[in-house]
């Protein structure tokens, strides 16, 4: 028997969209169900509002129109102090992790936990003991043991990226909104990524949207891959319902049976992607 | 457009356009012209006579400069130890006034653009704008001379230096760590805490230092005006045309300069 609380979905979006001041519609009316302990893939071209439509849900970009719901209680229309305490149940991973380098992994876990914490507890890094223990328990899940007096600029790509997931985890989240995790990652450190991802939705229950470009890796990490293409949903389905027509109707025409990558192709690819992701950080 | 098709089918590309080729030369020549005038405006008000007579009227300056009169240097000390004082604490109060300042300024952290942002652009300015001897003059007037008069001088005209620098470097924080921070449900202040701070502060260790080691430089002129330390004895001693003392506060000037400069440049590759 169902329990009413499994029935309701975690994640509910009615008519969400978005339209930029320059004019672009990024969302056009997007309609979403996620329920509890679902990992769901978002796929689609660069533009086609991926990452608007995760940003809309915890209100870093703010929709046009639309409702977003988590977990019963109405995210859009909140301001100040409700919003802050909504945001702490939306855990959020980043592409470029988006650590502050300067502080220690410890310090980026707990940042995780301003949302509960006062001011001067979090600058005087007073936190609690039981966040202290959970910050310890979760550094370890993720494979960091030892790891938490390094300074976040001293760690490789795979390891900041779970710092990131630490840090989304320990707010205690009900939602995981993930936007692009393994872009700057190689193929290897790709999947142990997506792999821990799974795992950890899996021993909390919890639902999570994760933006995504590399549609095999999605196929073979999620039970339910939603395209996206210009803001609007083209594709709902389980991973193997993917077909290439579906793939025309979500990224436009292209063969898709021809040559898969080769795994070097592959590693090419994502040297050349951090090399551009490196360069643009230094050119900021 | 620098690209032109020839009648040949081959297409020629230049840097830039002939509209940009004309109107460079036309910078040039504005440029030259200007120089030109200047000269004119110099030469005029120049007695010529003077000028060249300067070499023997330095090489006489410098023959009763020396040797140096030591002996002044007891009389030094004190004035000295005021010079580094109202440096060092003119400092310290520009950077409690100037942070404030800087957050108020900056467009990624302050509270209103509308209000609050104008009016920390035009403290940083005005405050930028005074020369700290100007300030260290209109002070001495106010409040009589003096070594406070100093310090509040040195302050007022760090708190620009600092505000200006460290609200650009508040401007240029990357915006990913701060949009996580905001992600996690952070308050305002929280997010200044925790994205904006850490990102900035090596940026404002280098900065405090550096206004130090210049308002060391600067301090050592404000008694000039009357605003204490070593420039009073120095004005004092010129009033009196005793120049080998002269000399002796010259060197004890560039000992000290040089002191904080080597500090100031150990500080700054440390944070770094």
């Amino acid at each position: 028997m169902l329990r009413i609380d499994d029935a309701k979905p975690m994640l509910r979006i009615r008519g969400l969209t978005k339209t930029y001041r320059s004019g672009d519609k990024a969302l056009d009316g997007v309609d979403l169900d996620v329920p509890r302990g679902q990992l769901m893939a978002l796929i689609g071209p660069s533009g086609a509002g991926k990452s608007t439509l995760i940003r809309c849900v915890n209100r870093l970009v703010e929709p046009t129109a639309g409702e977003v719901v988590v977990d019963g209680g109405p995210v859009t229309g909140l301001g100040g102090g409700a919003l802050r305490a909504a945001r702490r149940r939306m855990g959020m991973i980043f592409q470029e992790y988006a650590l502050v380098e300067r502080l220690s992994v410890m310090e980026n876990v707990l940042s995780g936990r301003l949302g509960y914490v006062g001011f001067w507890a979090s600058w005087l890094r007073r936190y609690p003991q039981s966040d202290i223990d959970e910050a310890f328990r979760l550094i370890e899940r993720c494979g960091l043991s030892g790891m938490h007096d390094k300074r976040a600029d001293q760690l490789s790509g795979g390891q900041r990226q779970r710092v990131g997931i630490c840090r989304a985890l320990i707010q205690n989240p009900a939602l995981l909104l993930v936007d692009e995790p393994t872009a700057s990652l190689d193929p290897k450190t790709s999947r142990q990524v997506m792999r821990l991802l799974v795992e950890l939705c899996a021993e909390r229950n919890l639902a999570a949207i994760v933006n995504i470009h590399d549609v095999a890796l999605a196929q073979m990490f999620v039970q339910r891959i939603v395209g996206l293409r210009a803001g609007r949903i083209v594709f709902d389905g389980p991973p193997d319902a993917l077909t290439t027509e579906t793939l025309t109707a979500i990224y436009g025409e292209e063969d898709w049976n021809a040559s898969r990558p080769t795994e070097e192709d592959e590693e090419d690819e994502a040297a050349a992607r951090a090399i551009a992701a490196r360069l643009a950080a230094e050119a900021r | 457009m620098p690209t032109h098709s020839l009648p040949s089918g081959q297409v020629e590309w230049r840097r830039r356009t002939p509209r940009a080729v004309l109107l460079r030369w036309v910078c040039w020549l504005l440029g030259v012209l200007l120089v030109v005038q200047c000269w004119q405006i110099m030469n005029a008000d120049t007695i010529w006579e003077f000028v060249y007579d300067a070499p023997a009227q330095g090489a006489d300056l410098l023959g009763r400069m020396w040797p140096p009169r030591w002996s002044v240097m007891d009389k030094l000390w004190w004035p000295l130890w005021d010079t580094l004082n109202m440096a060092t604490l003119g400092t310290a109060l520009g950077v409690v006034l100037g942070v404030p300042v800087a957050f108020l300024a900056a467009r990624t952290t302050t509270p209103s653009a509308a209000i609050a942002r104008p009016i920390a652009l035009l403290i940083i300015v005005s405050s930028r704008s005074i020369n700290s001897l100007i300030w260290a003059l209109l002070l001495v007037t106010v409040m009589g001379p003096g070594v406070l008069a100093g310090i509040l001088a040195i302050a007022l005209r760090s708190i620009g230096f600092i505000g200006k620098l460290l609200y650009e470097a508040l401007e240029e924080t990357d915006p990913k760590q701060i949009e996580a921070i905001t992600a996690t449900g952070a308050s305002g202040a929280q997010r200044i805490a925790y994205g904006f701070v850490p990102q900035i502060m090596p940026t404002f260790a280098g900065i405090s230092v550096y206004r130090w080691d210049i308002n060391i430089r600067e301090s050592t002129v404000l008694g000039l005006v009357g605003a204490g330390g070593i420039g009073l004895q120095l004005n004092a001693s010129v009033s009196r045309l005793a120049w080998p003392e002269v000399t002796v506060m010259f060197i004890a000037i560039l000992c000290t300069v040089a002191v904080s400069e080597w500090v100031s440049a150990r500080v700054r590759a440390a944070i770094i």
